[in-house]
C-alpha cells in the first residue's frame, strides 16, 4: 500500500473499540498499511502524507499499568505528528475520586479529539464512546479486549506465514479466560482464516468451545499438535494464588514452554507472547530469546499498527 | 408526567365503569361487563345514583390492585434515588396498590420504631406499604432481630435481601422462629463464595465479554439448603428473584412435597437475557436473532454494550432459563412476580459495567413487560394478573377481588395502548432501566386503592 491509498482512507468509523469490528478486508487493509509504514519508518522514508495527525491532540488515559501499549502509542501518534497529552492518573482529579466519564468530559473540553484508553473495567471504552464525543481507542479493558495488540499479532503472524493466514492453526496457552489479548486475537485471527487450539488449565479455558473456529485441547501436547505457530499468555501472578491453578510450578510443570516442548508443534513454528514475560514460568528465557521468539516482532510491529490505526481513525 | 396522581387520604371514588373486560384471578372470573366502584366500594348495579359519573371501558381491562412483594424505597438513606412518596407515585403509574419496603435501607429496618416510621412515610402516599423487616440486626447475618415484636409493629415478611442469610444454622433457627407468627422468611438465595465477584450470568456471552460468570448453582446451592431447612422446621420460606430452571425445578419438587415454600420472579428475569449485557435487547419470547444463536459474531454496538442498567443480582439469565421462568409463572409454581425495584441515581450506573450498582427499576414497566410476554403467547392474561395482584397479595396477607361490598383496589389499563420509557415518563426517581428509549404495550389509565384513586391518566377522576 502506498501513501495515497493512505489517504484515501479505508474505515469510516470513529472508534476503535475491539477488533470484531472490523471485516477480513478492513483487517487486510490495516496490516498492509501497518506493513508499508513500518518498511517506510525503519528507513526514515515517512513522508509529509503521514503526518496526517498534525493539528490533532491525542489524549492517553491509562488507568492501568503499562510500558510497551503507552510508549507505543506516544510513538506512532508523534510519528504522525499530533500532540499527545499523557493523562497522569494518580494525582489527577481521577485519584480523587472523578467519575471516567466526567474525567473524559474534561479531557474533550481541553480540545482532545481522541483518546487512548485502558482501563480495568471491561466495556469501559464503550462507555466513554457512547458518552462523549471523543474518539475512543481502545488499550485494553478488563479481560474483554485489546485490538491494537490483536493487529500487530496478526501482523507478525502474518508476516511469518508468507502473507496468509488461511488454513493455519495457531495455538494460544495459558491464561485465556482472563486475557483480553486472546479474546481479541480469537476475533483478528478467526477472521483471517485461521484455526486456534486453546490450552491450559481446565478454569482458564473453560467455555471457550463454543467460540467459532476455536477449540480447546486437554493438554499442551494435544495444544501444540500441528500448530503452525504459538502464543504463550502471562501468567498474572496476582491471579494464580487466586485460584484456576494448583501452584506456578504445577502450571510450568503443565503448561510451560521450552524448547523441547515446541518440537511438539510443526517443525519451525514461531512463538509469540504478548509480554512482558514471566521467563521461567509460561516459558524460559532461552526460549524467549531462541531464534523461534517473534517477541521483538511483535514490540516493533506495534508501533507500525498504531501508527495505521491513528491515521485511519483520523481520515 | 401528564397524568395526575392521588394519595390514600383523598376522598372515596365513585364511578360506573361500563363495557370493560374485568378479569379477576381471586374468582377465575373474565368477562366484559360494567363494574360500578361506589363511594370507594365495588358496588352492585342497582344500587347507584342515576348521575354517576360514568367512564367508558370500552377496550380496557380492570384488575385486583396489583400488590409488589419486593420494592427498595431507598428511605432512610438514599433519598436521592427514590422516597417512600416518589417510589408510591411509581407503583400506582404501575397499577400496583400494594408495595412491600425491603429493610436494606441506611439505616436497615431492623427496629420496630423504623418499622413503623416507614409505615407511617407511607400513609398519605399513592400506595399501601408494608415493610419487611430485616431478618438479622444490621443485616450484618449474625443475631436474628425479634420476629415476634417486628410483626407486632406491623412487619409483613423477613428478610436479609440482598444476601442470604450466611449459614445454614442462622437459616434454621430464623425458620424455626417464625414458624408461629406464620409470615415468611424472604430469602435472597445465593451463595455468595460461588457469586461473589461474578458481573453476570456465566455463559457463552459472558466468555465472549471477558466478565466473570456467576454459575447457576451459585442459586441452586442455597435454593436446596433453605428447602431443606423449611421441610425440617415447618417454617415459611419464601425465594425471591429466582433466575434458573434448576432452581424452579427444585421448588416444584418441594412443593410437590408439601414443604412451605413458595417464589417469585422478576419482570426482567422472564424478559431479558444474559444478551443485553452486549446490547442486544430482544426479549425471551422473540425469535433469537444471530447475534443469540452466535454470540460471537456480530460487532457490539457501542451505544448499549456493557450498559450498566443491565448489571442485576441475580444476573440476567440465559434465554432458556427465562424461558423456563415464563413457564413457572404459566403453570403456577412461581407464586409471583416481584419488581425488585432497585432505584439508583446516574453516578452509579453510568459507569463502568463492573462498578455498576446492580438492579433496575420495575414497578412502572412491570405490567408491559408481562403483557408483552401474554402477546407473545408465553402467559395467559389471568394467569399474568394473578402472579401481580391476587397470589402476591395472599402472601402478606391482603386479600383481593372485586366482590361486591369490598375497597375498590384495582387498576385500569389499556392492554393495546403502547408507550414510550423515558425519563420524563417515568414517576420514579430514578430512571435506571434498560428499557429506557423502547416501546412497551400495555398503559395503566386508572388505579384505586382502598377506594381512593391514586393515578389517573385521562379518566377525568382526578382534575
Amino acid at each position: 500500500m502506498n501513501a495515497v491509498t493512505l489517504a484515501a482512507g479505508t474505515w469510516t468509523r470513529r472508534h476503535l473499540l475491539d477488533v470484531d469490528e472490523l471485516s477480513r478486508s478492513e483487517l487486510e487493509a490495516t496490516l498492509d498499511l501497518a506493513g508499508d509504514l513500518r518498511e517506510r519508518r525503519a528507513t526514515g522514508e515517512l513522508g509529509e502524507l503521514e503526518r496526517r495527525l498534525v493539528g490533532h491532540t491525542i489524549g492517553l488515559a491509562f488507568y492501568e499499568a503499562s510500558t510497551r501499549t503507552r510508549v507505543s502509542f506516544e510513538l506512532a501518534a508523534r510519528e504522525l505528528g499530533a500532540t499527545v497529552v499523557d493523562l497522569s492518573v494518580t494525582g489527577s482529579s481521577v485519584a480523587k475520586g472523578e467519575s471516567l466519564v466526567d474525567t473524559m468530559l474534561t479531557l474533550e473540553r481541553t480540545g482532545v479529539r481522541t483518546v487512548v484508553l485502558r482501563q480495568a473495567g471491561a466495556g469501559a471504552p464503550y462507555l466513554v464512546a457512547r458518552s462523549t464525543r471523543l474518539r475512543v481507542l481502545n488499550a485494553g479493558d478488563g479481560a474483554h479486549a485489546h485490538p491494537t495488540q490483536a493487529l500487530l499479532d496478526a501482523l507478525t503472524l502474518r508476516d511469518a506465514m508468507s502473507g496468509t493466514l488461511d488454513g493455519r492453526t495457531i495455538a494460544i496457552v495459558g491464561d485465556v479466560a482472563h486475557s483480553r489479548v486472546a479474546r481479541s486475537d480469537l476475533h483478528a485471527l478467526t477472521r483471517l482464516g485461521a484455526r486456534v487450539v486453546l490450552g491450559g488449565p481446565p478454569a482458564w479455558v473453560a467455555g471457550f468451545q463454543h467460540w467459532p473456529g476455536v477449540s480447546v485441547a486437554s493438554s499442551l501436547r494435544d495444544a501444540l499438535r500441528g500448530a503452525d505457530a504459538v502464543m504463550t499468555l502471562r501468567v498474572q501472578l496476582e491471579r494464580a494464588a487466586g485460584g484456576g491453578i494448583a501452584s506456578l510450578r504445577e502450571y510450568t510443570r503443565s503448561w510451560g514452554l521450552d524448547e523441547e516442548r515446541m518440537s511438539w508443534a510443526r517443525a519451525g513454528a514461531p512463538l509469540l507472547h504478548p509480554g512482558p514475560t514471566n521467563e521461567g514460568i509460561e516459558l524460559t528465557a532461552e526460549l524467549a530469546a531462541s531464534e523461534r521468539s517473534l517477541i521483538g516482532r511483535q514490540v516493533t510491529n506495534g508501533v507500525a499498527v498504531r501508527m495505521a490505526v491513528l491515521s485511519l481513525l483520523a481520515s | 408526567m401528564t397524568a395526575r396522581f392521588g394519595v390514600l387520604t383523598d376522598g372515596r371514588a365513585s364511578f360506573l365503569l361500563t363495557g370493560v373486560r374485568v378479569v379477576d384471578p381471586a374468582t377465575g372470573s373474565d368477562a366484559v361487563r360494567d363494574l360500578a366502584v361506589l363511594d370507594g366500594r365495588i358496588a352492585e348495579h342497582g344500587d347507584l345514583p342515576s348521575d354517576i359519573r360514568r367512564l367508558d371501558g370500552d377496550g380496557l381491562v380492570v384488575a385486583p390492585g396489583f400488590c409488589d412483594m419486593h420494592t427498595h424505597l431507598r428511605e432512610p438513606g438514599m433519598e436521592g434515588a427514590e422516597t417512600v412518596a416518589s417510589g408510591a407515585r411509581a407503583a400506582a403509574h404501575g397499577g400496583f396498590t400494594t408495595i412491600c419496603a425491603m429493610p436494606n435501607t441506611d439505616p436497615a429496618l431492623d427496629e420496630v420504631a423504623r418499622v413503623v416510621w416507614v409505615a407511617s412515610r407511607g400513609h398519605d402516599t399513592s400506595a399501601r406499604v408494608r415493610v419487611v423487616a430485616a431478618a438479622t440486626q444490621g443485616r450484618a447475618g449474625e443475631a436474628l432481630t425479634d420476629f415476634g415484636e417486628l410483626a407486632a409493629g406491623g412487619a409483613v415478611a423477613f428478610s436479609d435481601d440482598g444476601v442470604a442469610l450466611p449459614t445454614a444454622r442462622l437459616a434454621r433457627s430464623a425458620l424455626q422462629a417464625i414458624g408461629p407468627l406464620g409470615l415468611p422468611l424472604i430469602e435472597h438465595p445465593e451463595d455468595p463464595t460461588l457469586a461473589g465477584a461474578t458481573l453476570m450470568r456465566a455463559g457463552p456471552v459472558a466468555t465472549r465479554l471477558g466478565l466473570a460468570g456467576w454459575p447457576p448453582s451459585a442459586e441452586l446451592v442455597l435454593v436446596e439448603r433453605d428447602i431443606a431447612l423449611a421441610e425440617e422446621t415447618g417454617g415459611r420460606l419464601h425465594l425471591t428473584h429466582l433466575s434458573t430452571a434448576a432452581a424452579l425445578d427444585a421448588v416444584r419438587r418441594a412443593k410437590d412435597r408439601g414443604v412451605r415454600v413458595t417464589c417469585d420472579v422478576t419482570p426482567h428475569h422472564l424478559a431479558m437475557n444474559d444478551a443485553w449485557v452486549a446490547g442486544d435487547r430482544s426479549f425471551n419470547w422473540d425469535e433469537p436473532r444471530a447475534a443469540q444463536s452466535d454470540p460471537f459474531g456480530d460487532a457490539l454496538d457501542p451505544l448499549r454494550a456493557f450498559d450498566g442498567t443491565c448489571r442485576v443480582n441475580p444476573p440476567l439469565p440465559s434465554r432458556e432459563d427465562g424461558l423456563a421462568l415464563l413457564g413457572g409463572v404459566a403453570d403456577g409454581t412461581i407464586d409471583a412476580i416481584a419488581t425488585d425495584h432497585a432505584p439508583h441515581p446516574p453516578e452509579r450506573t453510568l459507569v463502568e459495567f463492573p462498578d455498576a450498582a446492580p438492579g433496575m427499576i420495575g414497578l412502572e414497566t412491570a405490567l408491559s413487560l408481562g403483557l408483552a410476554a401474554v402477546d407473545a403467547g408465553c402467559l395467559s392474561l389471568p394467569a399474568l394478573l394473578a402472579a401481580v395482584s391476587s397470589r402476591p397479595a395472599a402472601l402478606i396477607g391482603e386479600e383481593r377481588g372485586l366482590r361486591p361490598g369490598a375497597d375498590a383496589d384495582l387498576v385500569v389499563f389499556d392492554p393495546a395502548g403502547r408507550w414510550r420509557i423515558e425519563r420524563d415518563t417515568l414517576a420514579s426517581r430514578s430512571t435506571n432501566t434498560p428499557l429506557l428509549g423502547m416501546t412497551l404495550p400495555g398503559v395503566v389509565r386508572l388505579t384505586v386503592a382502598g377506594g381512593r384513586v391514586t393515578f389517573d391518566e385521562g379518566m377525568g377522576l382526578l382534575v
